[in-house]
């Protein structure tokens, strides 16, 4: 707990000096863009607070648990507001029984949610760092996903949710930067979402949360302050396996998801001053993804880069460069490149060398554009 | 509270006078389970603590409005610390403030002796049971009477199950099914437990309980379709025979990872405690099963949210062909409920009227007091582990005939059921006859029954098949065209 209140601090420090401007074009961006798709309500209101990342999940808990008297919220630390505070005041609201710290046993949290959600419950849980979901892998993997499959559709633990930090914050080391996201996305029956910003972690969590299927929600934890803009107030949610265009462009598409959308939004920005045209994709759900708009982009652009944090091989983005392989092979002008973390476990002090950074993503854009 | 502090004292002086000298304190099970029994008064049939009437069986020394009321106390409590210090007492009327610690969870007394807990009792737990070899009641048991029906409806399953394994285990040696998994040995344990228990209390089992669901009326037609996964199936012929599941059973499917279901009950339990259902969850696990992490997460959790769920694990000796003395170094599974702070018993498995009787009260203590419960059930394994196993490899074909014979549970309570006049020859041949008819007839009825359609391949993956679903099934309705000799022609399309 001490450790990540510590990494919490230096991170925003460390952050705001790195990449001072990203919480501005970033949120530039997601206002600039109609975004908000409204589902529950029939209006879309602009209107709404200028909200943190964290803030913003926190919303849409309060919201889950007030909407839905079936609703739990429990994980490690949950109890007095989380290591990352986004649980914050849930316990005083809506009592102990509904959120609840447990035990520091992480297969436990997942296994106890499973049983819970088999119950025609909301089971809402926190893995507090993405790094320490392993031992709930059995859980997730031989459990969660097949729990509706094994039964014939007698059982299922749909109402489960898995929130977890992840990501790069600067500091973390081995075992508080990771983005084991892959993973979980070859396993069918579970669904894997990662949001990018505050406006769309709030939607996105309530659409996980109210899914009739188990859902990983990836929080990336570098935007948990960083990240700000306005988001509604009111209870909305945003469709899972559907990318978004939050860029349109025409010489090259980018394909990236989370805290590394800012970082490919930079080197989009300084692309276009060279007069390269790009188009940015934001992929939301990772599993089931939704081919058809990356398709589409390619065929328009010709190109495809894409970018995650996780070491390159057997990352995701080999997924996604195989299936444009295979649907774009004669519209694609150039290789597709992949710009995401090297093969090495996450290093501290090698961090800045480790990441996908802007000048590594808008080199590969040149190389690529002009193969 | 006053009884539990006395008792306490009684029981921290008796520890001291016998261990003060031994610099290890050997936690003797009758010390604490009832501080009226002592240890030289018990003979090698263990009476739990037994209330004046000896109608309740108690297995804590204080009586039951104490614990409830406790148990209430402790839940509503917000504070963590004043919650623990009622858990726990010390003697400290005999030290001042200095030598005792107040530490979260309760007082802790000094000692300036330095002494190690004993990594065991002087003597293992003793295992509880009612009927002796020869189907008599032991005099003074303490246990629940069956009614004439309750009785015969028992043994007519054990019996059942019995033959079910036997054919069913052949017409996986005729190549029929593709696998088959035996209860042989611990038919007491499958039935009398379900016997003990209401239709609404939830079953998340290990494997090597389909008594249960025999008991719950899940027919042998059903269990054949399961087996042969043939379109009748409620799994849709996705997973290997033995991995039954029945919503309207509350018999929730079986999986194969062994131990997962453990944490999953718990989360079950919680959900029927927030519902105020006067229902609990039965979840089983084998010997090898402790040795998961899982089981160690189940415990705990329960411990800790007052989950009303009962863990019945079945300690046969072998997990395939590892030995118990090769799984733990600990006297088996009961000890392992005080570490987590969770009441437990050890009974004879294949006693059924003991295992009805302690599954009885453990479900009603789990209920009434919102709280867990450990049963350990001591059996044999007689059977192979699966049809993939051969046992005698591992184990002297000496130790499994002695405990197929010498200690078979179903020979054990017919002797019983037969006391009573409650059971003859003729009913028995009559029995075996019919559920062998049925048994046959229904593996020739779900051996010709059609498989399962080809889109239950797809379906119930997620809610509604994705689009890479969908395209994957295209593609392969179209592989299946061109090829259809590189696929099973009973698969429907």
């Amino acid at each position: 707990m001490a450790m990540s209140t510590g990494l919490r601090r230096c991170g925003r420090r460390l952050v705001a000096s790195v990449c001072n401007n990203r919480e501005v074009s970033f949120s530039t961006t997601c206002q600039g863009n109609n975004v908000i798709q409204q589902l529950q309500h029939g209006q879309l209101q602009e209107t709404g607070k200028s909200l943190n990342l964290c803030s913003a999940i926190n919303q849409a808990l309060h919201i889950a648990l007030e909407t839905d008297p079936r609703s739990y919220v429990f994980g490690e630390d949950v109890s007095f507001g989380g290591v990352f505070r986004c649980t914050a005041g849930l316990a005083e609201k809506f009592g102990k029984k509904r959120v609840f710290n447990t035990p520091l046993c992480e297969q436990g949290i997942v296994g106890f949610g499973i049983g819970l959600a088999a119950m025609d419950n909301r089971a809402i849980v926190e893995i507090q760092f993405a790094d320490y979901i392993f031992p709930a892998f059995d859980q997730i993997v031989n459990e969660a996903a097949k729990f509706r499959y094994r039964s014939g559709n007698q059982f299922n633990c749909g109402g489960l949710t898995i929130r977890t930090p992840y990501g790069a914050v600067g500091h973390g080391g081995h075992y508080h930067s990771q983005s084991p996201e892959a993973f979980f996305c070859h396993v069918p029956g579970i669904k894997v979402v990662v949001p990018r910003s505050p406006r769309e972690a709030k939607g996105l969590l309530l659409s996980s949360i109210r899914d009739q299927n188990p859902v990983i929600f990836f929080e990336p934890k570098w935007l948990y302050r960083l990240a700000v803009e306005e988001v509604p107030e009111h209870d909305y949610m945003l469709p899972l396996s559907e990318a978004e265009v939050i860029q349109e462009g025409s010489d090259i598409t980018l394909v990236g998801w989370g805290a590394q959308l800012s970082v490919m939004e930079q080197a989009c920005f300084d692309a276009e001053k060279e007069g390269i045209s790009c188009e940015l994709i934001d992929l939301k759900t990772l599993m089931p993804w939704d081919k058809e708009t990356v398709e589409a982009s390619v065929r328009k652009t010709g190109r495809l880069l894409i970018s995650h944090e996780a070491p390159v091989t057997g990352g995701f983005g080999a997924e996604i460069s195989a299936s444009i392989v295979e649907r774009c092979f004669l519209r694609l002008e150039a290789p597709v490149a992949r710009i995401c973390g090297l093969d090495t476990p996450f290093p501290l002090v090698f961090e800045p060398f480790y990441v996908p950074n802007k000048n590594k993503i808008l080199d590969a854009i040149k190389s690529t554009v002009n193969y | 509270m006053p009884v539990w502090f006395t008792k306490s004292r009684t029981i921290t002086h008796h520890l001291n006078r016998k261990v003060g000298f031994m610099g290890i304190i050997h936690q003797n099970f009758w010390i604490s389970s009832s501080s009226s029994m002592q240890p030289s008064s018990l003979s090698s049939i263990f009476i739990p603590g037994i209330d004046e009437d000896h109608s309740t069986p108690h297995i804590f020394p204080f009586n039951s409005s104490i614990i409830s009321r406790f148990s209430l106390q402790r839940f509503k409590s917000t504070k963590a610390a004043s919650q623990l210090a009622q858990l726990y007492s010390t003697d400290d009327d005999d030290h001042d403030n200095s030598q005792v610690l107040d530490f979260p969870g309760g007082k802790v007394t000094y000692i300036s002796e330095m002494r190690f807990l004993s990594e065991s009792n002087v003597k293992r737990i003793p295992c509880y049971r009612v009927l002796d070899d020869n189907g008599e009641i032991i005099i003074g048991s303490d246990y629940e009477q069956l009614s004439e029906e309750i009785a015969v409806k028992m043994y007519s399953n054990m019996v059942t199950l019995q033959m079910m394994d036997t054919i069913f285990y052949e017409a996986q040696r005729q190549g029929r099914i593709s696998f088959y998994l035996t209860s042989t040995g611990e038919e007491a344990i499958n039935i009398a437990s379900a016997a003990a228990l209401s239709a609404d209390d939830i079953i998340l089992p290990q494997y090597r309980e389909p008594g249960i669901l025999l008991w719950r009326g899940f027919t042998i037609q059903e269990f054949a379709n399961q087996c042969f996964g043939n379109k009748d199936d409620y799994g849709k012929g996705r997973q290997m025979p033995i991995h039954y599941g029945s919503k309207k059973h509350n018999f929730v499917t079986i999986s194969s990872p062994i131990a997962t279901q453990l944490p999953q009950a718990v989360g079950i339990a919680y959900s029927l405690k927030m519902d105020k259902k006067d229902a609990c969850v039965v979840t089983y696990t084998g010997d090898g099963g402790t040795s998961e992490g899982d089981f160690h997460a189940a415990l705990n959790f329960a411990a800790v949210t007052e989950a009303p769920v009962v863990f019945i694990c079945r300690n046969n000796g072998w997990a395939i062909s590892t030995h118990i003395s090769e799984q733990f170094r600990s006297d088996g599974i009961v000890v392992r409920g005080r570490a987590y702070g969770i009441r437990s018993i050890r009974v004879d498995g294949n006693d059924a009227l003991a295992v009805y009787s302690a599954i009885h009260a453990a479900r009603k203590m789990a209920i009434s007091e919102q709280r867990p419960v450990l049963v350990e059930a001591l059996s044999y394994r007689v059977g192979h582990h699966s049809t993939s196993d051969d046992s005698t490899k591992y184990r002297p074909v000496d130790e499994i005939d002695y405990w197929k014979v010498e200690r078979n549970p179903v020979n054990r309570f017919r002797k019983w059921v037969e006391r009573y006049g409650w059971w003859s020859e003729e009913e028995e041949s009559e029995l075996r006859g019919s559920i062998k008819k049925q048994l046959l007839q229904a593996i020739q009825v779900a051996e010709k029954t059609e498989k399962p359609p080809l889109k239950n391949l797809f379906s119930d993956v997620y809610d509604i098949p994705p689009p890479n679903l969908r395209e994957q099934e295209k593609e392969l309705r179209e592989t299946i065209n061109r090829h259809p000799q590189d696929y099973p022609s009973d698969i429907p399309q």
